[in-house]
């Protein structure tokens, strides 16, 4: 591994007179799957936006394979984009248009395709994440919400990205669903080489995925593979961890 | 290129090089396809050159496995088929595209027509249903008052009208202006001037004073009723308030329909005085009138229904404002495309009725010799 897929040093954020991180470092290694975990407000949806590039820090650096984002000009920093893809936390799916035109809009954006490689390309990544092909043709109203967050998945996937970056993906799913989604994401993540950056707050979600985790708390990141950051002994670390929704992981993890 | 083809009698072989990725498959397909397969036996695909091969460009080999094979060709790779390619294979290999031609078939002629017939007459059925649901709930305010709501009424009334207000002040002071100036020009000629007063008052208090105020109220609060109740439908806040035992119907719908027969009325009174106004004013600086003249002709220009018969429709104009706005409102499902469409269709809606209505009236009261 010659350079971390995302590199950030010395982030701050700031709204107002309100620091939400204050000097946070983050490296993600290629090929793993990364959990930021914090309590509510604590930023993660900020420094997810702020890797991303939607958010310039009021200091530090972001390195994403080796280029800073935070000094890319505006054009550059769209050419980056496509390296990248994101689900957010409700879906944002485009509630016009059908799961298919969804899934092909990023690609009519950045790539110069046929009509038919457009669309074989689009069925292509929406039968990938596991949805049947007739639902290419609904809108998103009509999904469920598992359907939505997999069609999200799938627009993230138009590109053939590098990085996947996901806002609470299991969120407001139910267990087993929560759990197939899981399920296909370690698969897809193998298959394809993928890096994925997730937030959540689902305990079951990291132990089913990650292989290191990172927890905001006070403006920091303390990040290490799941024994390390279980054993920590910061309170709200141990909270998270060791609370009583935890309890029945330690013995199936050994957490 | 990033393929080099190699005949070697019956058999083609591609090697692949560079990178096949997903911005590439715009250059890569119609290369591809307009391989030419007859007269071969078999197909060789090496992939040992290539630098990097996404799931987009395995499409590519997938695709041309497909074709291939169609063609009667034996396809093998030189050495391991690349993982991404079976991945794709995978995940295709089930057909699902059946389901989509389903879809996609265009409706017959009469299909067409009659479901179209059927959806209008659903349409209709609905807007009945709303119009009368919402005359019962209305209705049983007058034993059970608590149902008016007069907290949300004043702040329908203040939201529609008081803020309404300057807008509709400068629109009636314009037009007066345009109608005097207008005729003006035609009456001088015959030395009629006096009958400018006429003009400007009658036309004013009869007819452009209610309609123009009620074609700005549409464009204003008609809008904001469709497009406050839509997302409110999107949000699941109408589901949320009848959960909560709340009808919607009373805190929504009836509020605003009151609000705005209250309001509407009062800013046409507002419209009418500054129409007045605004023609005395004209008259003084452009005809020269005095303005003590100019009231005198009011006076008599003026009988004691002008008034009454423009002020009457204002609360027949809010009712249909009102119904097309949080009638559309409640129609918003699912989408974002949807709560713009509604709004639109709402805010046109009620113009036209209005327009509708007005004609009717002047019908109406041609027949009573008013």
């Amino acid at each position: 591994m010659t350079q971390p897929a995302i590199e950030a040093k010395g982030i701050v954020n700031q709204f107002g007179a309100q620091r939400v991180h204050d000097g946070l470092d983050l490296t993600v290694l290629s090929g793993e799957i990364f959990g930021i975990v914090g309590g509510s407000g604590s930023g993660k949806s900020v420094l997810l936006k702020t890797i991303l590039g939607l958010r310039r820090p009021q200091a530090g650096e972001v390195r994403i394979e080796g280029t800073d984002i935070t000094r890319l000009d505006d054009a550059a920093l769209r050419e980056l984009k496509t390296i990248y893809g994101v689900t957010f936390q409700a879906g944002a799916l485009f509630s016009s248009l059908t799961v298919l035109q969804n899934v092909q809009l990023p690609m009519l954006e950045h790539l110069e395709l046929g009509e038919r490689a457009l669309h074989e390309l689009a069925m292509l990544k929406v039968r990938l994440v596991g949805l049947p092909a007739d639902a290419a043709q609904k809108y998103p109203a009509q999904l469920s919400g598992g359907m939505i967050k997999r069609a999200a998945l799938a627009r993230a996937l138009a590109l053939d990205p590098r990085l996947l970056f996901l806002d609470e993906p299991t969120s407001g799913l139910d267990p087993i669903g929560a759990a197939a989604f899981d399920e296909l994401l370690v698969g897809l993540q193998r298959e394809l080489a993928l890096t994925v950056v997730m937030t959540t707050h689902d305990l079951d979600s990291i132990f089913r995925t990650c292989n290191r985790v990172g927890v905001i708390v006070d403006r920091k990141l303390v990040s290490g593979d799941l024994a390390s950051i279980a054993a920590n002994p910061h309170p709200w670390i141990r909270a998270y961890f060791h609370g009583d929704r935890a309890r029945r992981f330690g013995a199936g993890h050994g957490a | 290129m990033s393929f080099r083809e190699a005949r070697r009698d019956s058999a083609l072989c591609l090697s692949l090089e560079g990178a096949w990725t997903a911005r590439r498959v715009g250059a890569l397909e119609p290369a591809l396809l307009a391989l030419d397969f007859s007269g071969l036996g078999q197909l060789e695909i090496d992939c040992r050159n290539l630098a990097t091969l996404d799931l987009s460009g395995a499409w590519l080999l997938y695709d041309l496995e497909q074709r291939a094979t169609t063609a009667g060709l034996a396809v093998s790779y030189r050495d391991a088929r690349p993982a991404t390619v079976r991945l794709v294979a995978q995940t295709l290999s089930h057909d699902g595209e059946s389901a989509i031609a389903q879809l996609e078939r265009p409706l017959q002629p009469f299909t067409a027509l009659g479901r179209n017939v059927i959806d209008r007459w659903q349409a209709a059925l609905n807007g009945l249903a709303f119009l009368g649901e919402t005359a019962l709930r209305f209705s049983r305010g007058f034993l059970e008052p608590r149902i008016w709501r007069p907290i949300s009424i004043a702040r329908h009334v203040y939201e529609t009208g008081i803020h309404a207000i300057p807008i509709v002040a400068l629109i009636a002071f314009l037009i007066s202006v345009i109608i005097a100036y207008m005729g003006a020009q035609q009456l001088q000629k015959f030395g009629a001037d006096i009958f400018v007063v006429d003009l400007v008052t009658v036309g004013v208090l009869r007819e452009l004073g209610v309609l123009l105020t009620a074609i700005i109220v549409a464009g204003r609060s008609g809008s904001a009723f469709a497009a406050e109740i839509g997302a409110m439908r999107l949000n699941q806040e109408v589901d949320a308030l009848k959960a909560t035992g709340v009808e919607p119907i009373e805190v929504l719908i009836l509020p605003r329909w009151i609000g705005l027969v209250i309001a509407l009325p009062l800013l046409t009174v507002i419209a009418d005085a500054v129409g007045v106004l605004g023609g005395a004013l004209l008259c003084h600086y452009l005809l020269d009138m005095p303005l003590v003249q100019y009231f005198q002709r009011v006076e008599e220009a003026v009988a004691a229904f002008t008034f009454w018969a423009g002020l009457v429709k204002a609360p027949v104009f809010a009712l249909l404002i009102a119904a097309s706005g949080t009638y559309r409102g409640l129609q918003v499902r699912g989408s974002s495309r949807e709560l713009g469409r509604l709004t639109t269709v709402a805010v046109v809606q009620s113009i036209f009725l209005v327009i509708l209505a007005d004609a009717l009236f002047a019908v109406l009261f041609m027949e009573m010799g008013i």
